[in-house]
């Protein structure tokens, strides 16, 4: 088909583009007008998107982070501050009273010691669930918050403190002890003496064997002689049937031949004052809670 | 004017031309960003290269496809900042290749999740994670206790990380092998030299057994994870950057 002769389609009236695939030829519409519209106003658009927002990280605006800032000023870490605003403003009600009150102030205030202890429970929930369990019952390894067996105390203080630098931690105050390895120290059959007589302090069976004396000897100094614990040290009573790492014969023979120590991370730099305050008043309501 | 497109069609120097424009218009807009990539690091300090042991992990993470589940980015929305902490900043995974951001999560996001657990807590959990977490659907890894750490390549991985802009020195990539094989250890001639090499290293068994596994390499890595960057006197604006 020639330049000047331009077909035209004997239906419609427009003309073809000249282009024939078996038997069907190709109008010369334009491209739809709706369609031509919303591109330009795309464009257009995109540039006062361009104009409000940031957008150019490329073009230095200001100093060596540079792009562009936007008129409107917005960034995502703005929206993120008013957000938080919202919350801290919901919060202030009790936080400053909160933060200003002692724990023994806070027992008091009926309001200030809900607050804490539903703060206490939502970080809990985040943060201490994974080990203690949902419900705070702890695992093997891992202590149950709910009874009234506690390893390096249950008052509120030594609760807060516990949380804020944890125990053999890598925090300077990190609460640390250390039970030696007794399998490189005493015999297998010693070892064994003194598991029954471990055993025998929470059993009530009456006891009269070599293991008495090998307790007091190598266990008293930190278990103490009624082998009731020693919290300085973090060391458990041995005497209430509620154990660590298991209750049998064999679980207490391997903890004393090379025991076991948990960790419990340190936080204090993780969570702030007032979260640490909440949860220890949280943990300390579970129940078994000293004075 | 909408019938000028034959004049283009009918001329195929011309329609280059236009071809050409339209591509470079595209392809400045998306590449010239990247030249100045370093205008959106924020100046935050503290962040290093991952140490050879903790580079392993990473490895093992990406193997297993830990990534399917788990992010690695703490986006700037209160919900998020609330329970895992500051949001992440692009400084703290410059030195990731792949990164390992993403939104989609099925498992929680890891950006800050170094130092939140004990290693054991750890251990236990990639055995059979329901032992630790009872209502978690996360498969167990028990297999990592199983097998040796690939360390003996890990110097190859740093220089082709070089390559790709990670700052590893030479004198890092020659005691690759030492530096990660004392990592994994309580006690090594070599700490000395590895924490002169990496600041902050947490050094120890992470999984308690004799030898270097995959699971001590996973562990160091998680372990690292978000605690590398100086956030306490962070802003965004740059206020309070410390000591500039």
């Amino acid at each position: 088909m020639s330049d000047n002769q331009v077909e035209k389609d004997a239906v419609s009236g427009v003309e073809t583009t000249g282009h024939e695939w078996d038997g069907i030829k190709e109008l010369n519409n334009p491209a739809p007008r709706w369609w031509l519209g919303v591109l330009l106003i795309s464009i257009i658009w995109s540039i006062g998107y361009w104009v409000v927002y940031p957008a150019w990280p490329t073009l230095s605006g200001d100093g060596e982070r540079g792009g562009t800032k936007g008129s409107f000023g917005w960034t995502q870490y703005s929206q993120l501050k008013e957000s938080q605003a919202e919350i801290v403003a919901r919060k202030a009600a009790y936080l400053d009273r909160f933060n200003a009150a002692s724990f023994d102030q806070i027992k008091t205030d009926e309001e200030l010691y809900a607050f804490a202890v539903a703060g206490g429970a939502s970080a809990f929930k985040d943060n201490c669930a994974t080990c203690h369990g949902t419900g705070g019952t702890g695992s093997a390894g891992y202590p149950n918050l709910l009874d009234d067996d506690w390893l390096w105390g249950g008052d509120v203080n030594t609760i807060h403190e516990t949380i804020r630098a944890g125990v053999r931690a890598n925090h300077d105050e990190t609460r640390f002890s250390e039970m030696p390895a007794f399998g490189e120290m005493l015999s297998g059959q010693e070892i064994s003496h003194i598991s029954d007589y471990v055993l025998s302090f929470s059993s009530g069976a009456a006891y009269d064997g070599e293991g008495k004396d090998l307790f007091e000897m190598q266990c008293a100094s930190c278990h103490g002689e009624d082998g009731k614990g020693i919290r300085d040290f973090g060391a458990p009573n041995l005497a209430d049937a509620i154990w660590f790492y298991g209750g049998t014969k064999g679980d207490i023979m391997s903890q004393i031949r090379q025991p076991q120590h948990g960790v419990m991370p340190a936080w204090e730099a993780r969570l702030s004052e007032s979260t640490i305050r909440q949860l220890a008043i949280y943990v300390h309501s579970l129940g078994g809670g000293e004075e | 004017m909408l019938k000028k497109h034959t004049v283009v069609e009918k001329n195929s120097v011309l329609m280059l031309i236009f071809v050409v424009i339209v591509i470079s218009i595209g392809g400045i807009i998306e590449i010239v960003p990247l030249f100045r990539m370093e205008t959106t690091i924020e100046p935050v300090k503290g962040v290093r290269p991952y140490t050879p042991l903790e580079l392993a992990g990473q490895n093992v993470y990406i193997r297993e496809g830990c990534y399917n589940c788990h992010s690695q980015q703490v986006r700037p929305l209160r919900d998020e900042v609330e329970r895992y902490g500051h949001y992440s900043l692009a400084a703290e995974s410059m030195y990731d290749h792949p990164f390992q951001w993403g939104s989609k999560r099925t498992g929680p996001d890891l950006a800050r999740v170094g130092g939140k657990y004990s290693d054991l807590w750890h251990v236990q959990h990639m055995i059979r994670p329901q032992d630790v977490v009872p209502e978690s659907i996360m498969p167990g890894y028990a297999h990592l206790s199983h097998k040796g750490a690939n360390l003996e390549d890990i110097g190859k991985d740093m220089t082709a990380l070089r390559m790709a802009g990670v700052p590893y020195t030479d004198e890092q990539i020659a005691n690759a092998y030492n530096d990660a094989m004392a990592q994994a250890q309580d006690e090594s001639d070599h700490h000395d030299g590895l924490m002169e090499r990496y600041s902050k290293v947490n050094a120890r068994n992470f999984d308690g057994q004799a030898t270097t596994t995959e699971m001590d390499a996973l562990i160091a890595y998680l372990q690292v994870l978000g605690t590398m960057a100086e956030l306490k006197d962070y802003t965004h604006d740059g206020t309070k950057r410390s000591g500039q």
